[in-house]
């Protein structure tokens, strides 16, 4: 039984999957809707900005760092990157300097945490507000809209009829999975969430690995801006509230524990497959968004408290 | 026996965690007004003991009396009501309240409404350190007081629910000679006003100073207990040690190789200059008591601690060491004193434990090869005897003895020149100590020199070639192990004799 149950943890991804193609089965039941092509196609696309934040969240909880900024920071890129077009700046330029910025916000974090011994939850607060504030400044509050059109592709057109941002998604996700689970250099982040003193004592370097964790999430949380302003053309300053919260329950759902060590990027990204999954789900059943909200909290509390209940068994 | 019952009794205690047995079926008494000292090595049971004693864990089976009743603890709490204060090791005291805040802390004295009686509090305060003959100002912030005034403060605080039973973890332990003459003093005057006390101590001749009945333990068993008249500081040892030297301790070393690590000059903090060199095939202890500074010493050394001075030599050559990687570099490899907190990913396999220093010897072209890193992590284990069921074992279902070899063995991949060892056998077994002791010589006859911090004056006497005595951060005096004793290592660490040596 322990050895079933140990087995069923280690094997998280695969859980989630099941609940999200059971949960799939059940909606198409309840709603003839869900199994259309327009509906699918239009959840994986909502997720994408959620599951590109969810793999620098899943690293930094596997490092045992935590980093509230990133919808703000998001959001901040992304008008940054239109108001950068808008100015008539080459398209990869504006993209590079989106980019760069959200780098330049991650190493601020990691400077602070790792240097200056903030709380992560303090230190990212902090540039959640500043980023926000900034993003609020640049456009005084208003949408930048009518980006160019091939900027605009990036979220619209691609193969298979699905836009270039969800092939990004996939690729990114993918490929930082296996970078996570088998890299020599990322193995050492699953050390420093493991234990900060032992993998110090170990001669990794943590500081440097701790500022590169922060740098990698603010540089993909800048990247999702960008996509998210070409998939709307339009770079919306208060874009992605609250999504900070939704992608560190994506992770946690999918795996990653706030006391670090723990937790992949394709758990994290399956965590955000399956609440947009739900929230969808809510929609067709014409559960209120206030509802929605609701029941994420509720699920996220009942699948920790479930996890917390298997670990003690297995201990 | 005697006309009333002992003011506290244990019978047939035992208590078992993973791995050992840290309590096995122990019996003993305390009589009021009695100084009752509890000796053993490590691992012995003492803490395990005042655990139990003071209500933090519960007995697998055995049974407390407090004046013959017999009583079981839920809580620390339900310990203390029995009438069972305890002075722990690590105080708990909190800085920014003041004395008597503090000595009231779990039933602060209430008015009305649940307001704080504050003129009641300092009142009771004073009158429980004037018991102690102390002057004391129950009103003073406790982060103003020496750790002297603070170990009072902790005795007040324990004996403010009228116990009747103090016990005392390792009281001296962070106390200079005359703030442990003081606290002396103070058990003393305990003792005349009927309190029965426990001392915990591994310094023995502080227990043949205060102690009227001395218990040894050993592996968790109760080997004797004597008064103080009957038993000799020497027949202390063996009962603790309980077996001939040469099984603990594997023989030394014939002859050394070139100075492989060299220390000149170096300063960290309060401590230093030191120097000190070990040599291949040797192996260097560091003796003295806590806060001597020796874990800042070998800390600073492999770049755990800040360096304020000096120079770092391996090999002969100067290396630098600002951080633990550099050192790991240098091929210096450290075990740190707390292995769950400071050396092992509890909630990882053993392999994945064991190529934490050595990732790069399992990795081609950036990806770490899974099945490379199970064959070293299995050849790692079977090198060194580490007992475990394969090795995807989370590391913390081991025992304490194969943890500490998991954390020896992590460094052996890498084939280290020097290894720098702090309390290599805390709170393992005697059998496992013995392995460790054999796995430590057999890597200085292969080459490697070693540095060792043992908090077990047998231990180092036993284990090592040279032993280093520090006091108030300096090193006092060297001495050859073989020849040098127990007095005279205590001696220096004291800073009662000798004089700067290196």
């Amino acid at each position: 039984m322990t050895e079933a149950v140990r087995r069923l943890a280690a094997f998280r991804e695969l859980v989630l999957i099941m609940i999200i193609v059971v949960s799939g089965i059940v909606m198409s039941q309840l709603s003839e809707f869900f199994f259309t092509e327009g509906n699918l196609r239009s959840v994986v696309i909502g997720m994408v900005p959620g599951a590109i934040i969810a793999i620098g969240m899943a690293v930094l909880l596997a490092s045992g760092g935590f980093d509230l900024s990133v919808a703000a920071v998001m959001a901040l890129c992304g008008t940054i990157c239109a108001y950068l077009l808008s100015e008539g700046a080459p398209i990869p330029l504006a993209i590079v300097g989106a980019l760069l910025l959200g780098a330049l916000v991650g190493s601020g974090n990691g400077v602070l945490v790792t240097f200056l011994r903030v709380n992560p939850l303090v230190a990212t607060l902090g540039t959640l507000l500043v980023a926000r504030g900034l993003a609020l400044v640049i456009t005084e509050g208003y949408n930048i809209s009518n980006l160019p059109p091939s900027f605009v592709q990036l979220g619209q057109e691609g193969p298979l009829d699905l836009p270039w941002m969800v092939w990004i998604m996939l690729g990114l996700v993918l490929l930082a999975d296996l970078a996570l689970r088998h890299t020599r250099f990322l193995r050492q982040v699953y050390y420093m969430g493991g234990n900060e003193r032992a993998a110090r004592l170990s001669g990794i370097r943590v500081d440097a690995l701790r500022v590169f964790t922060y740098v990698f999430s603010g540089t993909l949380a800048g990247l999702a801006g960008v996509l998210l302003a070409a998939r709307l053309n339009t770079a919306v300053p208060t874009a992605g509230q609250n999504l900070e919260l939704t992608v560190i329950a994506a992770a946690v759902l999918g795996g990653a524990s706030l006391t670090g060590g723990e937790g992949t990027v394709l758990g994290a990204a399956l965590g955000i497959a399956f609440l947009a999954l739900l929230s969808n789900a809510l929609t067709l059943l014409h559960v209120s968004i206030f509802w929605q909200i609701v029941t994420t909290g509720i699920v996220l509390i009942a699948a920790v408290s479930l996890d917390m209940l298997l670990r003690r068994r297995q201990a | 026996m005697s006309k009333r019952p002992p003011e506290l009794a244990v019978e047939g205690l035992t208590k078992v965690f993973p791995g050992t047995r840290a309590l096995d079926d122990l019996s003993m008494s305390v009589e009021p007004g009695e100084v009752h000292a509890v000796l053993g090595e490590n691992g012995a049971g003492k803490t395990t003991l005042l655990m139990i004693l003071s209500g933090v864990y519960a007995p697998d089976s055995g049974r407390v009396l407090v004046r013959g009743e017999e009583v079981s603890f839920a809580r620390a709490q339900d310990a203390q009501a029995a009438g069972i204060g305890t002075v722990f090791q690590e105080f708990s005291l909190v800085g920014r309240l003041t004395v008597a805040e503090n000595v009231f802390a779990s039933h602060l004295p209430t008015r009305w409404l649940g307001v704080l009686d504050r003129r009641r509090m300092a009142r009771e305060a004073r009158e429980l350190l004037r018991t102690l003959g102390s002057e004391l100002r129950p009103d003073r912030s406790v982060a103003s007081l020496d750790v002297g005034e603070r170990q009072l403060v902790e005795i007040a605080k324990a004996l403010s629910l009228r116990a009747s039973v103090l016990l005392l973890d390792e009281p001296t332990s962070a106390l200079s000679a005359e703030e442990a003459a003081t606290l002396f003093e103070v058990l003393r005057r305990l003792r005349e006003q009927g309190i029965a006390i426990v001392f915990v101590s591994h310094r023995l001749a502080e227990v043949f100073e205060i102690a009227d009945r001395i218990t040894v333990l050993r592996d968790g068993r109760l080997v004797d207990t004597r008064r103080r008249d009957e038993i000799t500081p020497d027949d202390a040892v063996r009962l603790m040690v309980g077996r001939e030297l040469s099984v603990l301790y594997p023989g030394r070393t014939e002859e050394t190789g070139p100075a492989r690590l060299e220390v000149r000059g170096l300063r960290s903090g309060p401590v230093g200059p030191v120097d000190l060199v070990v040599h291949a095939g040797e192996i260097v202890g560091v003796a003295g008591l806590r806060g001597s500074g020796r874990s800042r010493l070998v800390r600073a050394i492999v770049g755990a601690e800040r360096r304020d001075a000096g120079e770092i030599l391996v090999d002969g050559s100067a290396v630098r060491i600002d951080r633990p990687w550099q050192a790991v570099g240098h091929g210096i490899a450290f075990v740190p004193a707390g292995r769950m907190e400071e050396a092992l990913f509890p909630r990882m396999s053993l392999a994945r434990n064991l190529v934490s220093t050595c990732l790069g010897l399992v990795t081609r072209l950036g990806i770490v090869r899974a099945a490379a890193e199970r064959r070293l992590a299995e050849r790692l284990v079977r090198r060194l005897g580490v007992r475990a069921r394969d090795v995807e074992q989370l590391v913390q279902t081991l025992s304490g003895g194969n943890q500490q070899k998991a954390v020896l063995a992590k460094w052996l991949a890498l084939e280290p020149r020097v290894l720098v060892v702090d309390e290599p056998t805390q709170g393992i077994d005697v059998g496992a100590k013995a392995e460790i002791h054999a796995i430590l010589r057999e890597l200085a006859e292969g080459g490697l020199a070693v540095l060792m911090i043992s908090s077990e004056l047998p231990e180092l006497l036993g284990m090592c070639d040279r032993v280093l005595v520090m006091a108030n951060g300096r090193v006092r005096g060297a001495l050859r192990a073989e020849e040098a004793t127990e007095e005279q290592v205590l001696a220096l660490a004291a800073g009662t004799a000798g004089e700067e040596a290196a």
